[in-house]
């Protein structure tokens, strides 16, 4: 690897980190094949979300700076979740507005951070993937990528590179899967019906294989596909792109 | 209008339940949304005329003292009067004097939500009068006793079928055999009772959408006429509106008036868009001999000044609930009082207190579609995210939640701890799933494992098999 190549702080997501490693591992590809070199920070934990959204300011504003300490001396940062991308593009300047030190170091690491679909084709000039999966699939449109961070085209235009894949729009890719954090655990009967919803519109894709870009949203969905004893599986786009789609789909039994 | 909104979690598990409601909201689902996208897409400058819409009212939420006092002077000018209210009780006192004075005995509205968060319709009653919706919608839920669900449609969460079983309890004339089975002639029908009405009313009530700093004009938009026929026919006229109505100029409120109802409905205009300016002058054919304005502030001028004030430019279009996925799920009458939806998670809170209504605000996926839509760019997301930092403040929030982010705060911030105290739960939760690769139940996540399956780990953590994969990298390189 030459040394002109962007250092790439991989942001890996608690959820990626925990339930889904394999999600890492395909964005770890992904962006060396960008030509990026890909580090992983040990000291990054959780980019301070579930604290931010339930109005806990002051342990969001702990677990903020821990981040943008952790990420500071790379080139660039990359999340493969449009949520966290945007909890540390979007959100941590907002956080430090009083405190003008942090203020500018949440700005500069805003500046470099991005969602890793949008990172690949938007910054990378990415246009194709070598990969092949013989499949039907639909695309759910998760809120935060698309609208904090205008992801939208970028995932599409890579899956269309795929060999032997077939996108299926479903009704309504833009609207919400009713997961939302912390909201599917305080509200579980109104996240149930709004995820009930995007099943149905999942189901008469006619697709087998659900992706999307941000493991949440797919846990939700693949959860509730799963319950309700669906055939549809489910995946984070970023294995498909990397051509790993050997190991088992989310939630579903191992070989 | 009396709260309900600490019931919010029960009163939504019911709406859920309710098989007409859901049909119902299929319906706003479908139609609203469509609407509004090809009426948009057929105006290129629609982007652009949104954000010429916030900032009027930006502006004129800067200067609202001086735009207030300017509409007054024009109006008084006009030969109308303004009556300064405080709070709901003032306004249902001054709006109770006006109709004591003008010896009324009937008394017609057009729809009018600050009518509704003052419960005028009940104060009057109690006055003895007779108080008569005149909007399609109001009519049929003031026949059923009900509050509104919506605040553009305030029967959406009807049925027809519903609707045609209330006339033919209520209205006693009907014969059985009438047909009444379209839209249409459900509207004949509240038509041919109404239109007595107006011509009995002593006083017309109506809202505004807009009130004209420039020439003292209030304007209300409908899309049958009944707020024409109200304010026209009554000899007193009164305008019951709160205070961040105002805009500037005639030219504002038409700027404005192009995204309301491209937003609200889906047309590129109301089919009736009416100015009053005053009573009627010595020239003028017909019109209302007393012009009254309320002027209702009821928390809002504390608003001013602090992060919700933003939410003043709301011109009350219900994009946002239109556009919700929580609002369809569970409809307006869960949110438990007169503003439902997004804006009402706001408003709601800043008009009546976060005690009482602190579920509103987290109700929310902040999927942050509401803010995209909303004509005037009010981010709805964010100011709900205020709300909800007051109550974390406030000591409101749940205690299981707190002790949640604390005990998530205290490995989360020791990321040693954290990535063993990590591995240790994948391997665990691994265990549990066996080879099934899901669990159907999970300790402390019932809320979750109600519905879903939780997917399992895959055993061991990223940041372990990376640290193993670097390992292998260094050996092979």
């Amino acid at each position: 690897m030459s040394q002109d190549q962007p250092r790439v702080g991989l942001f890996v997501t608690c959820l990626i980190d925990m339930l889904r490693p394999s999600v890492a591992f395909a964005s770890v590809k992904l962006l060396e094949d960008a030509g990026c070199r890909v580090e992983v920070p040990r000291s990054q934990t959780c980019c301070g979300q579930p604290a931010y959204n339930s109005g806990d300011r002051k342990d969001t504003e702990a677990l903020a700076r821990q981040t943008i300490e952790a990420f500071e001396g790379y080139d660039y940062v990359v999340a493969p979740s449009g949520s966290c991308g945007a909890m540390i593009k979007d959100h941590y300047p907002t956080l430090f507005a009083g405190d003008p030190e942090w203020r500018a170091r949440a700005e500069a690491l805003a500046g470099r951070t991005f969602e890793l679909i949008s990172f690949l084709v938007d910054q990378r000039g990415m246009t194709s993937v070598e990969a092949k999966l013989a499949a039907k699939v639909t695309y759910h449109d998760s809120c935060s990528g698309l609208r904090e961070l205008g992801v939208k085209a970028q995932p599409r235009r890579l899956l269309a590179s795929v060999e032997g894949l077939e996108l299926t729009e479903m009704n309504e890719p833009e609207v919400c899967c009713g997961f939302g954090g912390t909201f599917c655990v305080k509200y579980p009967d109104i996240s149930n019906e709004i995820v009930g919803k995007k099943a149905g519109d999942i189901e008469a894709s006619g697709a087998e294989l659900l992706l999307a870009g941000d493991l949440g949203c797919l846990m939700n969905m693949a959860g509730k596909l799963k319950r309700s004893g669906s055939k549809v599986e489910a995946r984070h786009v970023a294995e498909v792109l990397a051509g790993m789609t050997d190991t088992p789909a989310i939630g579903e039994e191992r070989k | 209008m009396e709260s309900q909104s600490h019931d919010f979690k029960n009163r939504s598990s019911g709406a859920i339940k309710d098989e007409q409601l859901q049909r119902a909201l299929g319906n706003v689902r479908k139609g609203f949304i469509k609407k509004r996208a090809d009426v948009a897409a057929k105006l290129p400058e629609f982007e652009a005329l949104r954000d010429a819409a916030r900032d009027i009212k930006n502006h004129t939420l800067e200067h609202l003292d001086l735009y207030l006092e300017r509409y007054e002077a024009k109006v008084t000018e006009s030969g109308g009067k303004v009556h300064w209210c405080a709070s709901a009780a003032d306004a249902r006192a001054a709006i109770s004097s006006i109709c004591a004075a003008a010896g009324a005995k009937t008394v017609t509205k057009g729809k009018s939500m600050i009518s509704e968060e003052i419960a005028l319709n009940d104060h009057l009653e109690k006055d003895g009068l007779t108080v008569v919706e005149t909007d399609l919608g109001e009519y049929i839920i003031q026949l059923r006793k009900e509050p509104p669900s919506h605040i553009i449609a305030p029967a959406v969460h009807l049925s027809r079928d519903q609707v045609e079983a209330d006339f033919r309890r209520v209205h006693r004339e009907l014969p059985e055999d009438r047909n009444l089975t379209e839209p249409e002639s459900l509207v004949a029908e509240a038509r041919s009772i109404l239109r007595q009405k107006y011509l009995d009313a002593n006083v017309g009530i109506t809202g505004a959408n807009f009130l004209i700093a420039e020439t003292g004009s209030s304007i209300i938009v409908t899309n049958e006429g009944n707020g024409d026929l109200t304010q026209s026919l009554p000899k007193v006229h009164i305008v019951i509106a709160s205070l961040e109505k105002v805009v500037p100029t005639l030219e504002d409120a038409t700027a404005i008036l192009r995204v309301l109802a491209r937003s609200a409905t889906g047309q590129e205009f109301t089919s009736y868009t009416t100015f009053s300016t005053g009573p009627k002058r010595a020239e003028d054919l017909d019109g209302p001999e007393e012009y009254h304005v309320i002027l209702l502030d009821n928390g809002r001028s504390k608003m001013l000044g602090t992060e919700f004030q933003e939410m003043l430019r709301c011109i009350r279009c219900g994009a946002c609930m239109n556009h919700c996925p929580v609002y369809h799920s569970v409809g307006g009458h869960s949110y438990g009082w007169v503003y439902p939806g997004p804006m009402g998670a706001v408003l709601t809170p800043s008009l009546i207190g976060v005690e009482e209504s602190g579920h509103l605000p987290n109700a929310s996926t902040f999927c942050g579609r509401c803010e995209s839509v909303c004509p005037m760019r009010i981010p709805l997301p964010k100011m709900m995210r205020h709300w909800r930092e007051r109550e974390f403040e406030k000591h409101l929030s749940p205690a299981t939640v707190r002790q949640g982010l604390s005990f998530w705060r205290f490995f989360a911030t020791r990321p040693a701890l954290y990535q063993f105290a990590t591995g240790m739960a994948a391997r665990v939760l691994r265990a549990m799933a066996g080879s099934k690769g899901r669990l159907s139940r999970l300790p402390l996540a019932g809320g979750w494992t109600k519905y879903r399956d939780f997917p399992a780990p895959e055993g061991k953590t990223f940041q372990q098999l990376w640290a193993e994969e670097q390992k292998k990298r260094r050996k092979a390189a």
